[in-house]
């Protein structure tokens, strides 16, 4: 079963990042994981989508995803952007950084929405408003593909020292504190 | 589904990191590059490695691509082993000396990552830089995903240094659509990589230049005595193909990865129609073929990992006797309708022993070439496989190009 994830942020928010720690983590599972953003010239604050595949057998497409299973956005400004929803097959989840409690994002094709505060947590433990790290443990929380453990270990292979002990509480919290509504 | 982490030896790493460690685990001894979009991160992560201590090489931060290409081209004429990297401008920037190293049989190994190239400025994926330089005289290898990457920079070098060679070697690979994608790629260990360069060392030494010595290269040459340098690299080229397959045959004993040599087969066996690809659409190609085949629909893929010197006879044994044969090509052939490599293949329509072939141009400048897409190529060389009409030339995701008439 392969899930296809599409993140949507802006240049700045780890989306590129986030996309990476989860194809990291899902290949310490002995899963497999391929991930890429697409955007024209780097620079901050510009959309940037980024697409990740994720499956227990080896990922082959070089394309991007059109029909995702499952939504990541870390930018709230985006969270009823009509693209944001493009191609989102039935069944589908989203796992939304806001602060709010946000029960009035719907689509008729998302079955669960998973909301963090991830700019908020960052700001407390990294003093940064990064939300990646959040991110990437409220995903594993959500999806069910992933324990902690690997995501913790992936973030080793960005992070060092006091940024990584920091993140990893980053990625424990989101795990813990993620809100899950079946809609 | 096993969701608890295990141990492994895999590494979730870009196309750009497979390159910059691959240039490591060769053991350079310069390195002289200038960054680019989408190569920028292949220095990044060598000026890296250099800054910690884990590459021991010269590392000259030229200041432009024309430099780069001049000072790998003198470091390996004076014997070093040498890398450098560019894409699209850089690569147009460096032309010159691109010929030169070609000219002076220097064996330089160079990533360069696909993209569009001036004239519209775009910062996009596309193989037009390949094509712009293809008759440099340089060999031309292209790869798939991250580990053949990685796999075909340490190739690279066995084929460029080898005694019976001595050609610079370019290996290319998509820009955004692997430059930028993070997958699991086995990053052999140095002592490894070690044993499978030492053939090198068993071999006679190359001539190279000494200071003070008298000799030239990339001297002045007319009439003869150019035709005969020339005609030395043209079979020095010829001589590449079969050196290329038996590097691969032992690469696979040494790291148990093999991809065929030239060119791979893939579910081509029993197939009617095949379609002809290069790089990363070759990934999303194949996983539409095993949708189709589940469907009954006799499809396979010839993909073109050494596209110079072009891999003729290989493609031909590949694809003699099949119905019909869709060749995608990234890239456009100014001056013809076809694209590049179809327009090449073309030339050998003859020997294959019925078949017909179609051009698909897609993927340019970042245009994604969807499973969508490919299947509506499938459909296409199915229907010239079963006698339909079927335009030549279809520019996939610009239908107006099909429509208007206006070749």
């Amino acid at each position: 079963m392969m899930s296809e994830v599409r993140f949507h942020g802006r240049g700045g928010q780890g989306v590129v990042t986030t996309s990476k720690i989860l194809a990291n983590a899902f290949a310490r599972t002995g899963q497999y994981g391929a991930s890429f953003p697409m955007f024209g010239f780097e620079r901050r604050g510009a959309p940037v989508t980024a697409f990740g595949r994720f499956s227990d057998k080896p990922v082959r497409e070089k394309t991007q995803i059109y029909n995702p299973n499952i939504l990541v956005v870390l930018d709230p400004s985006q969270k009823k952007a009509a693209n944001v929803f493009d191609g989102l097959v039935p069944g589908g989840m989203m796992l939304l950084n806001d602060k709010k409690n946000t029960d009035d994002v719907r689509h008729e094709n998302l079955r669960k929405l998973a909301v963090v505060d991830a700019n908020g947590i960052a700001m407390a433990e990294i003093g940064l408003p990064i939300p990646n790290t959040v991110v990437v443990g409220a995903f594993a929380k959500m999806s069910g593909l992933l324990d902690i453990g690997p995501v913790l270990e992936a973030l080793a292979d960005y992070f060092s020292g006091k940024k990584l002990a920091a993140n990893e509480i980053c990625a424990r919290r989101g795990f813990d504190e993620v809100r899950i509504v079946e809609l | 589904m096993n969701t608890t982490a295990t141990p492994s030896r895999i590494k979730v790493i870009t196309g750009n990191a497979a390159a910059a460690i691959a240039a490591k685990l060769a053991r350079p001894d310069v390195v002289a590059a200038y960054p680019i979009t989408p190569q920028t991160e292949v220095i990044e992560q060598i000026s890296t490695f250099y800054a910690s201590g884990e590459m021991d090489c010269e590392l000259i931060t030229v200041e432009g691509e024309n430099s780069a290409m001049n000072v790998v081209m003198a470091a390996s004429l004076a014997g070093g082993r040498v890398f450098t990297a560019s894409s699209s401008w850089g690569l147009v920037f460096m032309y010159d000396a691109v010929l030169a190293v070609a000219g002076a049989r220097a064996p330089v190994v160079m990533v360069n990552v696909n993209r569009e190239t001036p004239g519209i400025i775009a910062v996009s994926s596309g193989q037009q830089d390949m094509i712009s330089t293809r008759d440099a005289g340089w060999i031309f290898l292209i790869a798939e995903d991250c580990q053949e990457v990685l796999d075909l920079v340490l190739q690279a070098y066995r084929l460029a240094e080898d005694y019976d060679i001595q050609l610079p070697v370019m290996v290319h690979y998509d820009g955004f659509f692997l430059s930028y994608l993070s997958e699991g790629v086995d990053i052999p260990e140095q002592k490894t990589v070690d044993q499978f360069l030492s053939v090198l060392k068993t071999q006679p030494k190359r001539t190279v230049l000494h200071p003070g010595e008298k000799l030239g290269v990339g001297s002045h040459g007319i009439l003869g005595g150019y035709m005969e340098l020339r005609h030395k690299h043209v079979t020095a080229m010829e001589r590449s193909k079969a050196k290329f397959e038996e590097i691969d045959k032992e690469f696979a004993d040494i790291f148990g990865r093999s991809y065929g040599g030239q060119v791979e087969e893939y579910r081509t066996d029993d197939a009617d129609m095949v379609l002809v690809g290069s790089g990363s659409m070759c990934g999303t190609i194949k996983a539409v073929i095993d949708e189709q085949r589940e469907k009954g629909v006799r499809i396979g893929l010839v993909k073109i990992r050494m596209y110079r010197p072009f891999p003729h006879k290989a493609l031909v044994a590949a694809l003699k006797g099949k119905k019909a044969i869709g060749v995608v090509d990234r890239s456009l052939a100014f001056g013809f309708d076809g694209g590049p490599i179809y327009t090449e293949l073309k030339a050998f329509e003859t020997r294959m022993d019925g078949a017909k072939l179609i051009s698909f141009i897609d993927g340019i400048a970042n245009t994604d070439i969807t499973k969508t897409n490919v299947e509506k190529m499938i459909q296409m060389t199915g229907d010239l496989a079963d006698g339909k009409d079927v335009p030549e030339v279809t520019w996939v995701s610009y239908p107006d190009a099909n429509t208007k008439g206006e070749k």
